[in-house]
């Protein structure tokens, strides 16, 4: 304690003048507006090279396309829809399939990550079989989906929900696993039944390590439904870039693409929402 | 008291041994015979690691004894019961509880309606001086505060029996000085009997009435001490009287021999 008191003429903090913490204020903002800047103008100058590159012929034009004809397409698409329909549908399609697999995959993965967790016997059963499953490239799952399910979004939804399983079911149980023991054991004490334990405590403390996997399934989720689509669907944001492909245009394949990418966003600006409003007992620090 | 007169917590011949990961058997405590009475404050002090805890958690109902028997209120320990409240070491706060919420917790798993729950909460939150920080969640609080939320957390569920880990040992001094009288206020008022497990000899002689010196681990009770300084006690000012310095070098020789031979046995491991 006395050390401070000695060090205080020399870091005199009590007193800071006010326009410090303006001028730290206008630094920051500063800042700011120099990322922002920087960021639009390395995308304005790939976007650009791109363009330039492609018009002057350096790169091959039928190949990369080009950012202006990318944007008509998506404009044409927009305005005038599809080939197979308007493009909304088609944005919904893919969505709802990689949304319904998301959903029961996530699920699934959430009540047997937890489940085993909880239940070393289960988990000593199930635990090698699930090792197996896992080691298999689920993609390769996608065509034998078609020949089950048929073009239907029911094949796209199965193999969205193999692609999250997996991640989800393998952070439940870990979050299951590496529960505090205090906190287990404070429950207890506190009259907790078993059930109350893996209600109130396991699963509580397991949901930031569910959530940290949420945000890379979602992106599964989408791969499953689009994978899906580009072997076999009737509508759907994977069929555009088939049938694209199929027609040597290289601009739509581009189009579905930055399509997808911006559905994607939107889906994980969406869940880091929901992901704050559920954290608020985090302290700040701890998510970056 | 009820006409019931067996003792609060009686171990007979207890004892607990663990297989440790290696497959070796490890006995943390061998023969353990100690009896608290009902309204008494007891204090378990040892060498570090020598299984004062594991005396805790064989009287709790987390860990059955392996051999000997537990009595709680003249009634073998099953699993953990509805009479006996634990203070960790730790925190053991939830953290994705609020203060209310989390003193809430013991009266709501045990079935109490939610609008009892919350007003017995708020009386001991009161008790314990956290009446503003409610809805607070136990990261805003500080190490002091969440302590105070662990106290009314174990207190709002009246236990007959209050079992205490090193429960201020992750304090600074004045906090630590301060918790303690706050204990002691809080305790007065229930009549639990408590069992107080630390290292720190001078805070087991300001709090108890019966000091409990345990040999070092397997850990076995080697001597009790009675502490006669009168109640209510300051725990600032007791340790400067001379009744307490006196007890504090009586039970040092006893417990300083314990302390030695740990020290020289981990020196051994190390050499």
């Amino acid at each position: 304690m006395s050390h401070e008191v000695l060090s205080t003429p020399v870091v005199d903090t009590a007193t800071t003048p006010p326009d410090r913490a303006h001028s730290r204020a206008r630094a920051a903002r500063r800042r700011r507006i120099v990322v922002a800047a920087a960021r639009v103008l390395l995308l304005v100058g790939v976007l650009g090279l791109w363009e330039v590159l492609s018009r002057a012929k350096v790169i091959d034009p039928f190949n990369f396309s080009m950012p202006s004809k990318i944007w008509d397409q998506i404009w044409t698409w927009v305005t005038h829809g599809t080939a197979l329909g308007s493009l909304g549908e088609q944005i919904w399609y893919t969505l709802y399939e990689a949304l319904l697999g998301w959903v029961v995959g996530v699920a699934a993965g959430v009540v047997f990550g937890i489940a085993l967790g909880r239940i070393t016997l289960l988990a000593d059963v199930l635990g090698p079989y699930i090792k197996v499953l896992n080691s298999i490239p689920r993609i390769v799952l996608a065509p034998i989906f078609v020949i089950w399910f048929g073009l239907g979004p029911a094949s796209k939804v199965a193999s969205a929900v193999v692609l999250v399983f997996f991640p989800v079911f393998f952070n439940a149980f870990q979050g299951a696993r590496e529960v505090d023991r205090n906190l287990v054991a404070n429950a207890r004490i506190l009259g907790a039944s078993d059930r109350r334990v893996t209600l109130q405590v396991v699963i509580p403390s397991a949901t930031s390590w569910i959530f940290t996997s949420l945000h890379v399934s979602f992106g599964f989720a989408l791969i499953g439904a689009i994978v899906g689509e580009y072997i076999g669907a009737t509508k759907g944001i994977g069929l555009l870039v088939a049938q694209s492909q199929g027609t040597f245009n290289a601009a739509g394949v581009y189009a579905a693409m930055v399509i997808l990418a911006v559905v994607a966003l939107v889906a994980e600006g969406l869940l880091t929402f929901a992901e704050r409003r559920i954290f608020r007992w985090k302290p700040a620090n701890s998510d970056s | 008291m009820s006409a019931d007169t067996s003792p609060a917590i009686e171990l007979r011949g207890a004892g607990k041994t663990f297989r440790t990961p290696s497959g070796g058997l490890h006995t943390a405590v061998r023969g353990l015979d100690l009896t608290v009475r009902r309204g008494e404050f007891v204090a378990v002090v040892g060498p570090t690691g020598c299984g004062k805890s594991t005396t805790l958690t064989l009287v709790s109902g987390l860990e059955e004894p392996s051999e000997g028997e537990v009595l709680v209120v003249g009634e073998p320990v099953r699993g953990v019961g509805d009479k006996v409240g634990f203070v960790f070491q730790q925190d053991a706060t939830f953290p994705w509880r609020t203060v209310l919420s989390n003193v809430m917790a013991g009266p709501r798993f045990r079935g109490v309606p939610k609008a009892e729950a919350k007003r017995k909460a708020q009386e001991w939150l009161a008790r314990v001086g956290l009446s503003a920080f409610e809805d607070r969640y136990p990261h805003q609080l500080s190490g002091g505060q969440r302590k105070r939320v662990a106290l009314a957390a174990t207190f709002v569920n009246d236990p007959e029996i209050l079992l205490m880990d090193e429960p201020f040992s992750a304090l600074d001094v004045q906090t630590r000085a301060l918790m303690s009288d706050e204990l002691l206020e809080l305790w007065e008022g229930t009549g639990a009997s408590v069992v107080f497990v630390t290292h720190d000899l001078e805070e087991s002689i300001a709090l108890a009435d019966k000091v409990v010196v345990m040999t070092a681990g397997p850990a076995t009770v080697k001597h009790v001490f009675d502490i006669d300084l009168p109640r209510p006690r300051k725990v600032e000012s007791v340790r400067l009287e001379a009744r307490f310095i006196e007890i504090y070098r009586e039970i040092w020789e006893s417990l300083g021999e314990e302390v030695r031979i740990t020290r020289e046995r981990s020196a051994a491991h190390v050499a």
